[in-house]
This record gives structure tokens, sequence and C-alpha cells, in this order.
């Protein structure tokens, strides 16, 4: 286990030099206003959305399975509570409005898990249907407009500091929950049950059903959460681009962290880890500034690079010569 | 299906034989009664923008006493090209449309052409070696409007001036042009450097990111270039948040002038914007009698466009309609 997560850990130490190597004050770190300010803090924080939503994405692939629609739950999230406040600026309508859309969130897991589970369709193509739709949801209800709030109570879900950024302590609050839930108890391992071989498990008592059901629900509300922080942190609602592609970027961030999407093993800190590298990778875009036309090519070679060193030939590989070199 | 065969072949063969007798003159194409017929096929209603540019063309129409046939392609370019197949069959006297994509409208435009009815771009360009499939093309000067962003820094910076540009999508035509026009300008005073730029993708997101980026890895910023106002009201977060005045410690130059933006202009948080007018409804019904009496137009029309400080932004605001 430890071997496994010492390649992520290598990569994103990697990354984090070569910041520092071209920008010494990357690591500096100061109070401003009464909150922590710097390079480090700003990873943490745009990274805190990618990691929720990779918590939520961890638990469905160990069940072999993969959640596609998350990007579109999270603008719906985005888009109803933008749309619930209004120009509210009482805490108690923001409040009002992120219990909505989460509870939404909720039911269209709900959704998902019903094709899945009850209906027994491919995960893929169950949650391309929410994919696809969802978005378009998400410009019903913003009426295909960018909505625009001045919430103060909002803002603190994206943009707000309690030393760290808010949006951080509650990913991390999230993450610590589900190791607790699913570590503590046999929930984690009926989990990966569930992944290896539903039938089997199912004939050897597991409710295969209920737990898939489960991971769905708590994948939307994940990204029903991620959401918020995405339109808390500009004060608007973009239901075009509000968590576009970040399904992708939660699914690399599980497999950089070692888990298969064959299903069954997981591995919660090598999510956080792979969370982390891929925030850490658009940081260092921005700060070593690699120009917008190869950013893509950047970003490619480095995932390349972090998925094949952990190729089981590639590592043998590496191993083996360290072994002929000693 | 054989009704419909039927009436595509006649209207076809009618407006062919319209084409050979009408010659200079075609104002007689198509309509009942003298009254202009026109058919729009919209793009979407993908921002404030463009509900604004909608607006103003159904609002123009009405008073240039100009028919309009309006439809809405939801951002698909086959929708588009369903609706002006149907003003073909329709016979409207004009056609206009804000292309979705560059490419791919030769053989409807030609239909158009053979039915002898003129087209009319508006907002974006095709790209076709053809240019006898359309009259004229109405839009914004992407270069020009950098060329005004970086013609207002030129006349206010003083000193040597660093700039951190927030380039649009890479690749978008807008991006490419605003980036080309404003360090053509930014050339004349070489006191003023662009020390990084970065993608924000035309998003307030994406512009927030950057900045905030930008605001840790570089020693002196007193200028943001934004290329459009959604990027810079994230960057106004990100100063904010560094715990700098945006409009003061550092100064913002936008390109669009949507309301949010225009807001934050009149707010001072934003210092000069270029804008992107989408109100160009009157132009283009002018320029669709124009070219429905024969008249010559020139292949290119440039909407007409301003510049907001922060004053004009705050008289400006009440009326703006966007």
């Amino acid at each position: 286990m430890k071997n496994k997560l010492l390649w992520p850990l290598l990569a994103l130490v990697a990354l984090l030099l070569l910041n520092l190597i071209v920008t010494p004050s990357f690591f500096a770190l100061r109070m401003q206003d009464g909150h922590l300010y710097g390079g480090l803090v700003d990873v943490l924080k745009n990274g805190a959305p990618t990691l929720l939503i990779a918590l939520g994405m961890t638990l469905v692939i160990a069940t072999r399975g993969i959640d596609l629609s998350v990007g579109a739950v999270a603008a719906i999230a985005g888009a109803v509570t933008c749309v619930h406040i209004g120009t509210s600026g009482s805490a108690s309508t923001a409040f009002a409005g992120m219990a909505i859309a989460l509870v939404l969130c909720a039911v269209l897991g709900l959704w998902n898990g019903f094709l899945v589970a009850g209906l027994g369709i491919q995960p893929i193509i169950a949650t391309l249907v929410l994919m696809t739709a969802g978005r378009g949801v998400a410009m019903l209800v913003t009426e295909g407009q960018i909505v625009t709030v001045n919430n103060t109570a909002y803002r603190q879900v994206g943009a707000g500091f309690v030393v760290l950024p808010v949006s951080i302590l509650i990913a991390l609050l999230v993450l610590g929950l589900v190791a607790f839930v699913t570590r503590r108890t046999a929930l984690g391992m009926l989990i990966e049950a569930v992944g290896v071989n539903p039938e089997a498990s199912r004939l050897a008592g597991v409710r295969s059903r209920t737990i898939i059901w489960t991971v769905y629900v708590f994948a939307a509300v994940c990204a029903g959460i991620a959401g918020l922080m995405i339109s808390s942190n500009v004060s608007a609602a973009d239901a075009n681009n509000a968590g576009l592609w970040i399904e992708m970027d939660a699914i690399l961030a599980v497999v950089i962290g070692g888990t298969s999407l064959a299903g069954g093993r997981y591995s919660l800190t090598g999510t956080l880890l792979g969370a982390l590298i891929i925030q850490t990778l658009t940081t260092t875009v921005y700060t070593i500034g690699v120009a917008p036309e190869v950013t893509l090519v950047f970003k490619a070679i480095v995932v390349i690079a972090v998925c094949l060193v952990q190729a089981p030939k590639a590592r043998a590989a590496l191993s083996f010569r360290k072994v002929a070199v000693s | 299906m054989l009704k419909k065969i039927t009436t595509v072949a006649s209207v076809v063969l009618l407006s062919a034989l319209t084409a050979c007798g009408s010659g200079g003159g075609g104002g007689d194409t198509g309509s009942s009664g003298g009254t202009i017929t026109m058919g729009f096929a919209q793009v979407g209603a993908e921002s404030g923008w463009r509900t604004a540019n909608t607006k103003s063309i159904q609002d123009e129409a009405k008073t240039a006493g100009i028919e309009l046939k309006f439809s809405d392609a939801q951002q698909k370019q086959e929708n588009q090209i369903k609706a002006i197949r149907s003003y073909i069959q329709q016979k409207v006297s004009v056609i206009a449309f804000s292309p979705v994509v560059e490419t791919g409208w030769d053989t409807v435009l030609l239909e158009a052409k053979r039915a002898n009815i003129p087209v009319i771009l508006t907002d974006r360009s095709i790209d076709s070696d053809d240019t006898s499939l359309y009259k004229t093309f109405l839009g914004s000067d992407f270069v020009e409007e950098g060329r005004k962003a970086g013609d207002w820094l030129v006349a206010n910076a003083s000193g040597p001036t660093s700039v951190v540009e927030l380039q649009g999508t890479t690749g978008a035509a807008p991006a490419i042009d605003r980036k080309t026009g404003f360090e053509e300008k930014i050339a004349a005073k070489p006191d003023i450097k662009v020390v990084a730029s970065q993608s924000g993708d035309f998003t307030r997101s994406g512009g927030k990111q950057v900045m905030e980026a930008f605001l840790k890895s570089q020693p002196k910023i007193d200028v943001v270039y934004a290329h459009n106002d959604d990027m810079g009201l994230g960057a106004i977060e990100a100063i904010k948040a560094a715990g700098k005045v945006p409009g003061k410690d550092i100064k913002i130059i936008t390109v669009d002038a949507v309301k949010d933006g225009m807001q934050a202009l009149a707010n001072g948080e934003i210092n000069f914007i270029v804008e992107c007018n989408p109100l160009l409804g009157k132009q283009l019904m002018d320029l669709a009698k124009k070219v429905v009496a024969g008249e010559q137009v020139p292949e290119r029309v440039v909407t007409v466009e301003g510049t907001f400080t922060q004053e004009q932004a705050k008289a400006a605001l009440p009326q703006r309609q966007y």
C-alpha cells in the first residue's frame, strides 16, 4: 500500500519543486486580512472541488462503476442556489438555496443509482444521460444567462477563509468522514466486495443494490457541494462552464491515486494525492508561464509520466534496475 | 414527402426564373406587397450579450417595418441549416444569420444563392473560398477592439508598466485578434511590457484562478488586460483576496461592456472597457433594405462601437440594455 502511493507522492513533490525553482517565492506564506495567503493556499482552495468530486468518484469506481454526470450536477447545484438567492443578501436565503440544491443533487444521485442498480444499465451509459441532460437543466434554471449574486454568506463556501480556505476545510472534513465510515466499519469492505464481484457478494448476503445506490447518491451530493464552491468562488452561476470536464479530472485523480477502474480496492489517500497533483499541475502552468498553446501537451506529458511509473511493468523494470545496481 | 419535393423544386425553378428576369433591379424578390421579410437564424441564447443582440434585431425590425422570421439554433449548426432552408422555401427577401461555426455553409448558402435570396452574416464570419455566397458581413472588428485597449494604456501609462494578459479560449478568433491589436499598439511604448499571458477561457473562474497564480509569480503587476469582462471580474476577486485594490493598485482593462462589467467599471474596480456592441439591429435593417433594393454594399461592415471610462459608465449604466 505504502509503496503504491510513493510514486504519486514523488510526482507531487517534483511538481512543487519545479515551482520553487522557477518562482522562489512559491512557498512563501503570509497572513493577509486574517487568513493565510500564498501559492500553496491557492492549490488547496482551487483543488477542493476536484478533491470532493474525486472522493465520490472513488467509491463509485470501487463498485466497478463510473459517474460521468458529476460536472453537470455541479452546474445544477450552483445554478439552483444562485437563482434562489437572486438579489437577496441574507444568510438564511443562502442556506435555504444551498439546502434545496443539495437535496436536488441527492435526487439526481438517486436517479443515477436507479438506472445502474435498479435497471442494470451500464454505469457509463446511465450517467451519460445526466451528463448531457444535466447541463441543459442548469441552462434552463438560469435561462442561459450568467446569474451574479451578492451574498456574503454564500461567498464563504468557495471564497471564504477561516485561516485556511473554507472550501478545503469542507473537503477535508468530508474526506475524514468517508475514511471513518468506510474504514472503521465494514462498509468499505462491502463496497470493495461489490466491486470485485457483485453477484458473489450478493449471494454472500451483501446488499449490492443498496450499496451501489448509496455510492451514486453520495457522489452526486459531493458534486453538489463542489458546484456550490465553484459558483460561490466567483459569486456567479455559469451553467455553460461551471464544472465543465471536471468529471475527467476527478476520474484522473482517482486513477493517479492507484484505484483501479476495474473496481475493488480503493485508496482515499491516493485520491487526495491525485487531486492535489492535478491542481498543482494547473497552477504550475500559470506560475511558470507555459504558453497557452502548449498547456494541454504539457499536462498530458506529466499525466502520462505519472501513470507510466505506476504501471506494474514499468515498476518492475525500475525496481529491477535498483536491485542490479546495489 | 413527394409534396415536399415538388414544393422545393418549384421554389428553385421559380426563383431561377425570377433570377433571369430581374437582372439589376431585384426589388421584387419573393415578398408580397412590397414589405421586406427577413429570415434570421440566431446562434442561441448563451449569454446576456446574445440576448441583447436578439432583442436589438427584433426591435429594430419592427421600427424599420421589416417582417422578421426568427429562429433560435440552440448552438447547433444543423438547426441553423434547417432554419435557412425553411426561409428559402418561404421565399423571404433576405436571410441573415450568425454562424455557429465557421465552416460547412457552402451547400446551404448555394441553395440561397440559386433562389436569389441575398444573405447577410452578422457578428461572426464564415470560412469559405466563395465570397459570392453572401453579400456582406456585419460585425465587430476584434483587432480594432484590441487596438482601442492598447491606445488607452499607451495614453494613460507613465513609466515602466508591467501588464498581465488574460486571454480568451485558445484559438478563438476574438482571443487571437484582441491580443494582436493590443500588442500592435503597446509596441509604440517600450516601457509597457506584457510580463505574463495565460488563457482564462473567457470565464470568471478561469480569470480568477489565473490571476491568483500571477499575483504570486509576478513581482510587480500594474495592469490587467482581460479579453472579456467575465475574466476581468474574476481577476478583481483575486486582487481583492491579495489585499490590493482593483482599479487603483492594479488597473484593469476589459472588452465587451456587459452589465456586470459596466457595474464594476462604475464602481471604480475596472478602469476602461472597450465595447463589443451586440446592438447591431439598426445597421442590419439598413443593410437589408439596401441589399434587397439591389444597391451595392461593402463586403465588410463594422458595427459602431465605443469605449467607456468610469465616468461614462456611471452615465450610461441606467440606460444599459444588457
